[in-house]
């Protein structure tokens, strides 16, 4: 171990260390580019490596490497076995290194195509992106995509690391000609600032230091431009928003509401609004464990107490009074796909944005975007990698901001409901419509509009049949199916009517004409809140069904009967009715005493005499879905 | 005061109170694994910062092999009662019965038994959702892929084919009955930027980081500490006292001590500065294997 530092040299380094600001990039190239060689030679000239890890290194550079007996730097960061066997990252890594200016968090991101998403993962929170060019090889088609994917996530700084420039002698023409290319390309990505620097990640030349064997190049070096080059300040220019994570309460005197400023600044006496309802007060003090503040910027997690007890809680956003988000519940965005399932317009997923989470639904898939050409390109559905513009319509407005404009608050992902998994990550492009219940306007929704946010069309699924025919069961098999599918559902039945709602009805055929009209109210007033709805009633009259379908609007009653011959229901007799009805201890049975009048033209006629309940619900979930009740 | 300060250790601070606060506001039963060593100091104090003036809404757990040093339990309990947090301690009984001892059943034996599936134990007998741990991407080359939001199936088995993607700052913290998420809010720090941090924000640590002399002996070319009578000197081995300390604290018997004379954080950290050797070197389970620290998180250990 070398001589320990003198105390004033560690206080000089001390006060150096804690002003260095944080810049997190990302490198982006194809396979063999070198980026893990451009980052493990980062690591290794900025003295971040240990003496033991550098054994180790040397060891693995024997065994796995691929450059004879040098070390190769990218056994340094190819973390996982199974990508070290494979000879290619897979996953996103991250990498920390510091000198005296700065501190960096590297994301090293896998350039093969099937890993898209990786690497928009990596971009999400990059302030600039490294592309690395490979000399001999130019502009690619990957080069490209990677450029396209740092600007839809909003990127602004970007280098061009035209790498192995000794494979091409260090020969200026062939550097200049790759850069006039990349601008030429470029041009439309609305980069901020491009920078070009010709590097040799595995001999070093221009990463560190100025190379004396390109002399015609005029420019820093790769880390001097990562130490000095200015970023974030977009966020701190921005207009103030915090999204509320969790209401502080710890006993009655105190409420405050705590949260990281996702962009701008906030002083105690600033008028702020609650973004969702409209309600304004003023922010009395910012507090935190260290103190009160005097005012909080982008990226301090602080907490907020207010002068006015209004109602805010997790998800709202706070925003001052004379710069509001828009507050939306439809936007256009892009959204890059993430899942092995493809995105499918209408099916319903979990959206979160900020530390609001809400149902949203792909009401409109405008277009795909091909990330070679750029070109739009016509889509029914969107596979994994898939980047798409569309319409989203969601369960509940939110507030927002356009990507473009700020990151923290034009950002969402999207999960799956069924398997939890992240399988899509979303740039908010512009509002559709403005929510209409900002400033706490009466609501006015429409049937349309709630079935649309449901991503369903409301219907009646009207079982008729015998007692013991099988309707409750193949009934409750159904909603099980449309469950699962993520539908909304609901089932009238004897139990849940009787007891409650029909409680004062009993079995003559007045009370069961009337038993049925209240049940075709009440699931008319559901299919007005966008549900689907199964009733399953031996509704024994024609009348009465028609009266059921004639409340509702044609395409929302669909007549299901299930039709099990008489002889079928009796010897079955689940509840011992028929054994009683032919005793004569029950009066009005119907088929028995009372007359079930078969429908003549069910929209949907399951004959349980051939099949299993199982196949019954499957057959009826597959005719909702080929009519166009499914979303 | 105002924080214009926007260095990065306060950039580093502001995001694992974003993702502590994350954890409280969407999980139903979260804990925080408490090691006692430094990571978990400081991210304990994080937590303190992330609910002011209210408290940690969620118990701290340890994990007792039985085998830590004396000093870290004394200092554990201390701590727990000065900030008045509810402190779980749980010990794997069936190993204690088993008589599982580092000695005898070595370091991968003993951790899998005392540590891995002690933690799924008390994890699944109290039936936390969501699970804090203190470890940082600089520790090791597995580590640096995992997300903060690490996903645990029923089994607390890691899939690194698997992972969601973790996008700006928005953390899928959705699972099914039964599953769990780890959650690694010191993620982004590096070993520098804890001792910094411990430094910058006067963050008391267990005294055994600090050089002193003390009872150690050489075995597999690593000082290890004689902390109390259950462990047994080989032939030919003596112990004795020399100036050292810990730049890591776990079991006694797996945790190598170094030679120094550091005895005050200023001091640590301009060893820090110059340091030659990364800090899980002195921690003998990871040197079992090649990708060993892989194979044990996709089993459960943290």
């Amino acid at each position: 171990m070398t001589a320990a530092l003198k105390p004033q040299d560690l206080a000089e380094i001390l006060n150096t260390q804690s002003q260095t600001s944080l810049l997190r990039f990302i490198t982006c190239g194809s396979v063999d580019d070198g980026k893990s060689t451009l980052i493990g030679r980062l690591l290794f000239e900025t003295k971040l490596i240990f003496e033991d890890q550098l054994q180790a290194l040397e060891r693995d550079s024997r065994k796995f490497g691929t450059v004879g007996d040098d070390i190769d730097f990218a056994l340094l960061v190819d973390g996982l076995e199974a990508e070290r066997e494979q000879g290619i990252t897979i996953d996103v890594a991250y990498r920390f290194f510091t000198t005296d200016r700065r501190k960096f968090i590297v994301a090293d991101t896998p350039g093969h195509e099937q890993y898209t998403r990786n690497m928009a993962t990596g971009a999400s929170t990059a302030d600039l992106a490294i592309i690395l060019i490979d000399a001999r090889q130019g502009v690619l088609p990957q080069t490209k995509r990677h450029s396209y994917i740092c600007s839809l996530l909003g990127i602004q700084n970007v280098v061009v690391a035209v790498n192995k420039i000794d494979l091409v002698d260090f020969d200026e023409a062939v550097f200049d000609t790759i850069v006039a290319d990349y601008r030429a390309f470029a041009e439309d990505l609305g980069f901020e600032a491009v920078r070009a620097i010709p590097i040799s990640a595995r001999f070093g030349d221009n990463v560190t230091a100025k190379s004396d064997r390109t002399p015609w190049f005029n420019g820093p070096s790769l880390l001097d431009h990562l130490e000095t080059v200015p970023v974030g300040n977009r966020r701190l220019s921005a207009p103030f928003r915090m999204s509320v994570q969790w209401v502080n309460r710890p006993d009655l005197d105190f409420r405050g509401f705590s949260g990281t400023v996702a962009s701008g600044r906030i002083q105690p006496g600033d008028r702020i609004v609650n973004a969702r309802s409209g309600q304004a007060t003023a922010v009395k003090n910012i507090v935190t464990m260290d103190g009160s503040l005097d005012a909080a910027n982008a990226g301090d997690a602080v907490t907020l107490a207010l002068t006015d007890e209004i109602d805010i809680s997790r998800g709202d956003v706070l925003a001052p009074a004379d710069d509001r988000p828009e507050v939306t519940d439809q936007f256009a965005a892009h959204v890059i796909w993430m899942a092995e399932d493809p995105l499918l317009p209408g099916r319903p997923y979990v959206l979160k944005a900020g530390t609001r989470t809400v149902t949203a639904q792909v009401t409109e898939l405008k277009h795909a975007v091909d990330v070679n050409t750029l070109a739009h390109l016509a889509a029914k559905e969107l596979n994994l990698n898939e980047i798409g513009f569309c319409n989203l319509s969601l369960s509940a407005p939110i507030a927002f901001d356009p990507y473009d404009d700020n990151r923290a608050t034009g950002s969402f992902i999207l999960i799956d409901r069924l398997t939890n998994a992240t399988v899509a990550a979303g740039m908010i492009r512009f509002g559709l419509r403005r929510a209409t219940n900002i400033h706490l306007q009466a609501l006015d929704i429409s049937k349309s509009a709630r079935a649309k946010a449901k991503a369903q069309k409301p219907v009646i699924l009207w079982f008729t049949g015998l007692s013991g025919s099988g309707k409750s069961t193949i009934a409750n098999l159904v909603e099980q199916k449309l469950h699962a599918l993520g539908h909304h559902t609901y089932t009238l039945d004897g139990d849940n009517v009787r007891h409650g709602l029909n409680r004062d009805l009993g079995f003559t055929e007045a009370d069961r004409v009337e038993n049925i009209r209240r049940v075709g109210e009440v699931a008319k007033l559901m299919v007005d809140a966008g549900l689907i709805v199964l009733t399953a009633f031996i509704s024994p009259f024609k009348a009465e069904r028609r009266l059921a379908r004639e409340i509702v609007a044609d395409d929302e009653f669909l007549e299901v009967f299930i039709d099990t011959p008489l002889e079928v229901c009796e010897q079955r007799d689940p509840k011992g009715l028929y054994k009683r009805a032919r005793a004569g201890e029950i009066a009005n049975f119907t088929g028995i005493s009372s007359p079930y009048e078969a429908p003549e033209n069910a929209d949907i006629h399951i004959d349980t005499v051939d099949a299993d309940p199982e196949s019954h619900a499957d057959a009826i979930v597959r005719q909702l879905r080929e009519t166009g009740y499914l979303g | 005061m105002s924080s214009d300060r926007a260095s990065h250790l306060k950039r580093l601070e502001a995001e694992s109170i974003h993702i502590i606060r994350e954890v409280a506001a969407e999980f139903e039963k979260p804990v925080m694994l408490y090691s006692i060593g430094k990571d978990s100091a400081v991210m304990l104090h994080v937590a303190l910062k992330a609910f002011y003036p209210s408290k940690p809404p969620f118990p701290l757990l340890h994990v007792d092999t039985t085998w830590k040093f004396r000093e870290m339990i004394a200092f554990r309990d201390r701590k727990a009662a000065e900030l008045g947090l509810d402190l779980i301690v749980h010990t794997n009984q069936e190993g204690v019965a088993a008589g599982i001892n580092p000695f005898d059943h070595g370091s991968s034996h003993h951790t899998q038994v005392m540590k891995t599936e002690a933690l799924k134990q008390a994890l699944d007998a109290h039936g936390f959702d969501a699970a804090f741990g203190g470890a940082r991407r600089d520790e090791e080359k597995s580590r640096a892929k995992e997300r903060v939001f690490s996903f645990r199936t029923k089994n607390h088995g890691w899939d690194p084919k698997t992972q969601r993607p973790e996008l700006w700052n928005l953390y899928n913290t959705r699972i099914k009955p039964g599953e769990s998420i780890r959650v690694f809010p010191l993620s982004n720090w590096t070993e520098l930027d804890i001792w910094q941090y411990i430094l910058l924000e006067k963050i008391e640590i267990v005294p055994l980081y600090f050089a002193a002399k003390r009872p150690v002996v050489e075995r597999d070319g690593m000082l290890i500490m004689v902390d109390d009578d259950r462990m047994k000197l080989a032939e030919g081995e003596t112990a004795e006292d020399r100036m050292v300390r810990f730049r890591t604290l776990g079991c006694y018997p797996l945790t190598g001590a170094i030679e120094s004379t550091a005895d005050t954080l200023e001091a640590i950290v301009s060893e820090m500065l110059i340091a030659q050797t990364s800090e899980r070197h002195g921690r003998l389970i990871d040197h079992d294997e090649a990708g060993s620290m892989e194979k044990k998180k996709r089993e459960g250990y943290f």
